[in-house]
């Protein structure tokens, strides 16, 4: 809404910049050329003689005029700007008043000083006071003595570790690094089925420990945990491991500092353990899937504080992204309701034939040894053991083929009773030869330090596809 | 400016204020504590109540902090959640 101006001139300054007090003898001269008004933004002590000198204490006039310097001087014609010079330019200062002998003795020039409304931390505090952006959350006051970290526990927004206390400064800060509008809704989040908005992912970001510049990951990261073929609900409420994992793709994980490296799966990357984590938060406070609550777990797994992290991208091998259908050079992430890490040691294979087969082994004790069709994989190749493979001139796709094919079984392996073992697959089965994974349920990345004979297998929930959960890739958006 | 102002991370369903843990409706089968804070005269309180507590057939359990000048040792507090079901304090001599 434009605010109507006061008529004549507008001179903003501050008593502690040497060219506003350069200045300061020659208002006197321009307030007797016509209307003036002086906001002055640190002293009641500048230009105080004249009628029409203003303390701008709480820098509101300041704020709402856009000042980024001082002196400023504005010229207002029926209540609107009409034009503007800042510092001490004489000529255009003598142009913009009509005085044409102003500043006679004066240099010619002089550069000003920067506007208190950007020193740091007070332009948040203005925009949230005075600018158009308004909160929608709940105020929550905490009393002096308490401690603002322990009054997050008590209230059981806390995963178990400290988050940082949601301030208003610290959310619209978070908000920064979204185009998208703060009351947009994101979805309905399980298990309560609550909308979410923008605001609230910002709020959980900040509790969290992320920067505003993971916010799209974050937001991507959201939507696509929200949709059908995910099943957050169930994912959410299951007495098995799983949780949701990010897998990061393309620039968007260069540029705000993902690891994909050394230790790509563990722990001391800000955005890898704050993406996650915040994503955790958001299930906990905003859908209220907390554990012994509706969060039903059994056991649980050490990835439902945090799980994300960004594929060791190699020109040689399709990045999982691409592989699922998003365009070279975007960036992505997938959703995977993963388990717990469970290491290949395998230092000795040096030909992609003997390396498949020992993965291949591996990868039968997904869910159970005996059991087939149920949870999805990703298997995490590390950079040694890719190499095996892209020098033989294996690509990923031949690889999975590969896997897939050596993990066909007898049915009459797998079947209950079988081995002295009540657990597996139906008797029907016995005689036909069973794949582990559904089509599409193994996923390959490449990830972690450069030495180390060594892979890794997450294994999903054994709720998988329809019945259950889908990986889901999304792009990362603005 | 919003030094202490949090931004409510829920959905907002519970009450910013939360309320207290509702009272017994009988204290029959409940186990009463009874601390006393070590403020003189603090004994005498709680023995009238013990002793009105032991008429009507209800399990009394006493503890006293060391000193009511510091807050309750740890282990104290551990202890006397997990033994009783209610706890009186006598707070003023």
């Amino acid at each position: 809404m434009p605010v109507s101006l006061p008529d004549g001139l507008i001179v903003v300054a501050k008593a502690d910049c040497p060219t506003c007090r350069l200045v300061e003898p020659l208002l006197a001269e321009l307030a007797g050329a016509g209307p003036l008004t002086v906001y002055v933004q640190d002293s009641a002590d500048y230009a105080a003689s004249l009628p029409g000198t203003l303390y701008d204490q709480t820098l509101e006039h300041s704020y709402r005029l856009g000042i980024e310097f001082v002196p400023t001087l504005i010229r207002v014609r029926d209540g609107q700007e009409v034009e503007r010079t800042y510092g001490w330019h004489r000529d255009d200062w003598r142009a913009l008043s009509g005085v044409a002998t102003l500043g006679e003795g004066l240099p010619l020039m002089r550069p000003g000083c920067g506007s208190k409304t950007l020193e740091p931390g007070i332009a948040e505090r203005l925009e949230l006071a005075f600018g158009d952006l308004r909160l929608q959350s709940r105020e929550i006051d905490v009393g002096d003595a308490e401690d603002a970290i322990e009054a997050c526990y008590e209230r059981g927004w806390s995963d178990g570790l400290p988050v940082v206390p949601p301030t208003p400064v610290r959310v619209l800060r978070m908000l920064k690094g979204t185009s998208r509008a703060p009351d947009e809704v994101v979805g309905l989040m399980p298990p309560d089925l609550v909308p979410c908005t923008v605001e609230k992912v910002a709020v959980n970001a900040v509790m969290a420990g992320c920067k505003p510049e993971y916010m799209p990951v974050l937001l991507a990261a959201l939507e696509a945990s929200l949709t059908d073929a995910f099943g957050l609900h169930g994912l959410i409420c299951t007495t098995m491991f799983g949780s949701p994992l990010i897998i990061v793709n393309g620039p968007v994980a260069r540029a705000i500092g993902m690891n994909s490296g050394v230790n790509a799966l563990g722990q001391g990357n800000r955005a890898n353990a704050t993406i996650g984590r915040a994503l955790q938060l958001i299930i906990r406070n905003v859908g209220g899937g907390r554990p012994g609550e509706i969060d039903r777990a059994t056991l649980g797994n050490p990835g439902k504080y945090s799980f994300c992290f960004a594929e060791a991208e190699d020109s040689e091998w399709l990045p999982l992204a691409q592989e699922r259908g998003i365009e070279a050079g975007r960036s992505a992430v997938t959703l995977f309701p993963g388990e717990g890490v469970q290491g290949i040691v395998d230092q000795k294979s040096r030909d992609p034939e003997s390396l498949a087969r020992s993965f291949a082994l591996s990868l039968r004790t997904v869910d159970h040894a005996k059991l087939a069709l149920a949870g999805d994989a990703v298997l995490v190749v590390s950079p040694e053991h890719a190499r095996v493979f892209i020098e033989a001139g294996w690509s990923k796709q031949r690889l999975r083929e590969e896997l897939e094919r050596l993990l066909l079984a007898p049915g009459a392996e797998l079947v209950a009773g079988a081995g002295g073992i009540a657990e597996g697959i139906p008797a029907q089965f016995r005689e036909m030869q069973i794949p582990k994974f559904r089509p599409g349920g193994l996923l390959i990345v490449r990830a972690g330090g450069s030495a180390g004979l060594f892979s890794a297998i997450i294994a999903g929930w054994a709720a998988s596809g329809a019945v259950g959960s889908s990986p889901v890739t999304r792009e990362v958006l603005t | 400016m919003n030094g202490h102002i949090l931004l409510d991370p829920t959905a907002e369903l519970a009450p910013a204020q939360r309320p207290r843990l509702a009272r017994p409706a009988s204290l029959q089968g409940k186990v009463v504590g009874l601390l006393d804070i070590s403020k003189p005269r603090g004994n005498v309180f709680l023995d009238q109540i013990e002793a009105q507590l032991a008429a009507m057939g209800i399990e009394v359990k006493r503890y006293s902090k060391p000193t009511f000048t510091r807050i309750a040792p740890t282990p104290l507090k551990q202890q006397i959640a997990a033994e009783v079901d209610l706890l009186v304090e006598g707070l003023a001599d």
